[in-house]
């Protein structure tokens, strides 16, 4: 593709939209690498009817072949490790991830076990990173917000 | 997605997981199947493995006890309470009735909060997604009461080493009483569910029968032993925390089937919501803690604690340091997950994912062990061999 259709008036009008009909429907993959089930719980607990992201669009699909973003829990255990990596890769682009709990941000109090990488940034990218252990469920979604706003902007 | 096997056309394998839908956890099955009928099951487990049993030898007693209660974020009280019933055992000293009697009221909630949790994650395994939602939206009134009396609405940190760090207050012990009236008129209504549904029992009545000889046989434990008919609960055969003041009643079935499962989960839901309201009324006056000394002298001691889903048994060494020489667990899950791969055998594949849910399985709470395999080495290792990579480990760390 040349400079100029890439910049043709059309072509701009067309990926507005698919932004616009990205943002307004995420499909995630969830993906547990040895946590605790305290984050994947509360993640569970944020698509149930009290606090329900499906109404801004966010769903969890089956495949990471479906999906939009990457949610990823636990602090990445030796044998997780290579899962985590081919999930990440089948996923089709443009292709977030979101880090929940401290022991993705960090390890955690597993931090420096023979085990575990320490968090999941040093194995693909972060998008967003969601504290605490287990984070609240406002938390998740003041998360995924902040997460629409970067899917928005995505070009 | 599926493999031709090499000795028979017909036959294939299907690999599922570690990333699947069906569960949240990381594991890997591998299903033979000729047609849709399952002939072999194989599981890999251990993607969950943190080396929690080797952190703990580092910390102190106190340190410990906040790691093993992140073994599980579903039954985390279970598993601190155990350090501290046995750090106590270890020193020779008792928690005072008060604190007993607490961590027994917490306990019960918690069995509340996961078995409800249990009967969504089925649910949704038999593509009943309206029970999902429900008994979740109910779960969220059991989380407010944990948060409330605890703070934390997932690792409570309620024990501290010789007692509880909380105490129920008047007003908490009104919410506690009104949630539970709640719950119960709702899991009177599950009860209802899961026994008259008529799509749901096609999915649940004499799906993956275990009579009582094969549960013996292959050590299970928790509701899925008693709802084969075996009579095990370790609340009622060897009483701890406050369970001698406060008796339960033992809940079993003789089906042995999924439907069994279904309802002597939700039977437990009954009759902790009855333990409950009596250990609210009936809390005992008193201190919260008993002094324990930092350093606890040598000496060997076990736990056992019902879970939810079981049977928990806590190996406890102390060394006369402030530091354990040794914690070790067994879990529910191993044992009852040695029942999924024989149970499968003979079932659809589309079963297959309910049977594995009929026993409530907690993989981060199981994976205990990581098998080591390299190029250079066999699969036995020597002494020599495994302080080497021991030290090689620890230099390519730093």
């Amino acid at each position: 593709m040349t400079l100029e259709e890439r910049s043709s008036p059309i072509l701009k009008a067309f990926e507005k939209a698919v932004a616009w009909a990205r943002m307004n429907s995420v499909w995630a993959v969830h993906y547990n690498s040895g946590s605790c089930n305290g984050c994947d719980i509360e993640l569970l607990t944020t698509i149930t009817p009290r606090y329900d992201v499906e109404r801004i669009g966010i769903k969890l699909a089956g495949s990471p072949r479906h999906a939009d973003v990457l949610v990823c829990t636990g602090p990445v255990t030796g044998q997780g490790k290579d899962a985590l990596l081919r999930t990440y890769e089948q996923m089709p682009a443009p292709k977030f991830v979101v880090a929940i709990g401290t022991c993705a941000l960090s390890g955690g109090v597993f931090e420096g076990s023979y085990n575990t990488y320490d968090g999941i940034d040093g194995l693909v990218p972060v998008d967003v990173y969601i504290p605490g252990c287990p984070p609240r469920p406002e938390a998740i979604i003041n998360g995924f917000a902040q997460l629409l706003e970067k899917v928005e902007n995505y070009a | 997605m599926a493999e031709i096997s090499s000795d028979n056309g017909r036959k294939f394998t299907i690999p599922i997981g570690p990333q699947h839908p069906a569960l949240k956890e990381p594991g890997h099955f591998e299903f033979v199947v000729d047609g849709e009928v399952i002939q072999e099951a194989s599981v890999k487990l251990g993607y969950a493995h943190r080396g929690i049993e080797k952190i703990v030898e580092d910390r102190n007693y106190t340190q410990a006890m906040y790691i093993l209660e992140r073994v599980c974020g579903i039954c985390s009280h279970v598993h601190a309470s155990a350090l501290a019933m046995g750090a106590e055992q270890l020193a020779g000293v008792e928690a005072p009735p008060r604190a007993r009697a607490i961590r027994t009221l917490v306990y019960e909630l918690e069995r509340i909060h996961s078995h409800l949790l249990w009967l969504g994650v089925a649910a949704h395994e038999a593509g009943f997604e309206a029970l999902f939602m429900y008994s979740w939206r109910d779960r969220e009134t059991i989380m407010d009461i944990l948060e409330e009396i605890s703070g934390s609405r997932v690792h409570y940190s309620v024990n501290a080493i010789g007692g509880v760090r909380i105490d129920i207050s008047a007003e908490s012990a009104q919410n506690i009483l009104k949630a539970v009236d709640f719950l119960e008129e709702r899991s009177k209504h599950y009860l209802n569910v899961v026994s008259s549904d008529r799509v749901f029992l096609q999915r649940s009545r004499g799906i993956g029968v275990m009579s009582p000889e094969e549960g013996n046989r292959w050590g299970v434990v928790g509701p899925v032993a008693r709802a084969s008919g075996i009579k095990r609960d370790v609340r009622v055969d060897a009483p701890y925390a406050a369970y001698d003041i406060f008796p339960v009643t033992m809940i079993t079935a003789s089906e042995g089937d999924l439907e069994a499962r279904f309802t002597v989960r939700v039977r437990e839901l009954l009759e902790s919501t009855r333990l409950v309201r009596e250990v609210v009324k009936n809390l005992p006056e008193g201190e919260l803690t008993t002094k324990v000394k930092r350093k606890i002298p040598p000496a060997e001691t076990v736990v056992r604690i019902e879970a939810p889903r079981g049977e928990l048994m806590y190996y406890m060494k102390s060394n006369g340091t402030d530091q354990p020489e040794r914690i070790h667990g067994r879990t529910p899950t191993i044992p009852n997950m040695a029942s999924v791969l024989h149970l499968t055998i003979g079932h659809q594949l589309a079963d297959a994912p309910m049977i594995l849910a009929g026993i409530d399985p907690c993989f981060s709470c199981n994976d205990r062990a990581v098998v080591l395999k390299s190029q250079s080495h066999s699969d036995l290792w020597s002494w020599d061999q495994l302080r080497q990579y021991g030290i090689d480990r620890y230099h390519g760390r730093t």
